[in-house]
């Protein structure tokens, strides 16, 4: 809706009733504080002739907003999602390989020489401070992929909300990103059970196991979550299986529904906090399981 | 038992007495000819009226109705079935699109993606005076939403609320939660009835209201 239209304006006000695509932009984008009789006004309007052709008009309008709205919506792909995820990490690694590489030889050359990828940024911010061209566009190479590298951490802060939104509630974007990315797309994921999305990321801790020279491992990648990393280390088995548990609930609400369900995460904060008061008290239950 | 809205029977599928209204099947309900099978375990709405809840749900071409909360549309269709214009607001994308699929051979089903928890960005297009508010929202503060949504609702309309208790807060007694709503919602409506929906959904309250 333009600007300069009444506060009380329905929806078809100004607009031809054979232009279909702002009709459906009016429904989709516009806004009015209060309802009014708008099937009354719009005939008065001569939008439509009677109340029956305003419905018909309607029902086209609102069918066609919210078919675009969801066809954007779902465009929104894991796939995408996992690219991006895949290459920030890339990005990073490479930038910290090179930063090494970079170290060792502007220690040569530079007698304030520093170390990773933030000496890489200072030299390359600081002109003349190395009189080396070589080194000098090798410290602005890292400089960059770590740009590129932030960019690409912020498209995932962005986009995995859209993609699965619950996932992202429980474990934050970038990790349910990575979740995604291990399992090879959310509808792998949402078809795991969660005692594999416990152990994603440490298949070698878990080969190792299944070989029979290792013990289980607690957990793979959500070890980063903070419901695991903040709960004390003789409980983290525990907190891994909860969180994991709810994490392959929300994975499977996401690609079968694409509900927000809050309750999630409620649900899991409770549970962690039942963990963490067993050690906080001091006291030990001495069964190492929580009865699940 | 009260009566039930024109438009919605009794009738038996595979030996059972079950609500059904006429109309496209959109959940792999169970037919019989042009019934279809409105299932109370799936529909919190129709768990109210299998209750035999008053829900004040008339039926007819000049029944206008505001369904928050429409999902993949499982509800809004039977009512869609028996109402005349009804307003399907849902907030998920993915869900919309089985909504838009029930709103294909309902002329008189408008979907809309939009939150119900602010009106004004669907006020001008939902019209004032509707005769029911039908409201089956999993977020928080779900007595709000109802209080926000009055606007739209006739003063001799009828409010029917189904209150998800886990939504409210997953640690507290339901019993609490829902006096909690109560309290709330008698700020603007005057409540009716209330009962809980066990039977059919757990931990869910079934309100009927009308505004102050």
């Amino acid at each position: 809706m333009t600007a300069d239209s009444p506060a009380d304006a329905g929806w078809f006000a100004g607009l031809d009733p054979e232009d279909g695509e702002a009709l459906a932009a009016s429904i989709a984008d516009g806004s009015a504080p209060e309802p009014a009789d708008w099937p009354a006004r719009a005939v008065e309007a001569g939008f439509a002739s009677d109340d029956e052709e305003y419905y018909d008009r309607l029902e086209a309008a609102t069918t066609a907003a919210t078919r675009e709205a969801v066809e954007r919506a779902e465009r929104a792909d894991d796939r995408q999602l996992v690219h991006a995820v895949r290459t920030m990490d890339d990005c990073t690694r490479t930038a910290n390989e090179l930063a090494e590489r970079l170290a060792e030889w502007a220690g040569t050359i530079d007698p304030d020489a520093g170390a990773g990828v933030d000496y890489a940024r200072e030299l390359a911010g600081e002109e003349g401070r190395v009189d080396h061209p070589r080194v000098r566009s090798l410290a602005e190479r890292i400089d960059a992929l770590a740009d590129e590298a932030e960019a690409l951490r912020e498209y995932v802060e962005r986009e995995t909300p859209t993609v699965a939104p619950n996932l992202a509630a429980l474990a934050g974007p970038v990790l349910a990103a990575r979740l995604i990315s291990l399992a090879g797309g959310l509808e792998n994921l949402a078809k795991k059970p969660s005692g594999t999305v416990q152990v994603l990321g440490a298949e070698d801790a878990l080969f190792a196991h299944l070989r029979g020279h290792a013990s289980s491992p607690k957990h793979g990648i959500i070890y980063t979550h903070d419901a695991v990393r903040g709960t004390h280390p003789d409980e983290r088995g525990s907190a891994s299986r909860a969180l994991a548990g709810k994490l392959a609930i929300a994975a499977r609400v996401d690609h079968y529904s694409g509900e927000r369900k809050p309750e999630l995460e409620a649900e899991l904060e409770e549970r962690i906090e039942t963990i963490q008061v067993r050690t906080a008290d001091g006291e030990d239950d001495g069964n190492g399981g929580d009865g699940e | 038992m009260s009566d039930l809205p024109a438009g919605v029977e009794r009738r038996r599928f595979d030996g059972d007495e079950r609500l059904a209204t006429r109309g496209e099947p959109v959940y792999g309900e169970p037919t019989d000819g042009e019934w279809r099978a409105w299932n109370p375990n799936r529909s919190k709405l129709g768990a109210m009226l299998a209750l035999g809840m008053e829900t004040g749900l008339e039926g007819g071409d000049d029944e206008t109705v505001l369904y928050l909360g429409a999902a993949s549309g499982t509800t809004v269709s039977h009512v869609a079935d028996v109402a005349g214009p009804t307003y399907a607001v849902e907030f998920a994308a993915r869900p919309v699109r089985d909504l838009l699929e029930a709103a294909d051979s309902r002329p008189r089903l408008f979907p809309l993606l939009k939150d119900a928890r602010k009106p004004e960005t669907y006020a001008h297009v939902v019209e004032r005076d509707v005769n029911v508010l039908v409201q089956d929202v999993a977020t928080r503060g779900q007595a709000r939403v109802a209080l926000e949504n009055r606007r739209f609702l006739a003063d001799d309309g009828r409010l029917l609320l189904a209150v998800k208790a886990r939504s409210e807060d997953v640690t507290r007694e339901p019993a609490a939660v829902f006096a909690d709503v109560r309290e709330e919602l008698a700020e603007e409506y005057e409540l009716l009835e209330s009962r809980r929906l066990d039977d059919y959904h757990a931990d869910h309250l079934g309100i009927v209201a009308r505004p102050l």
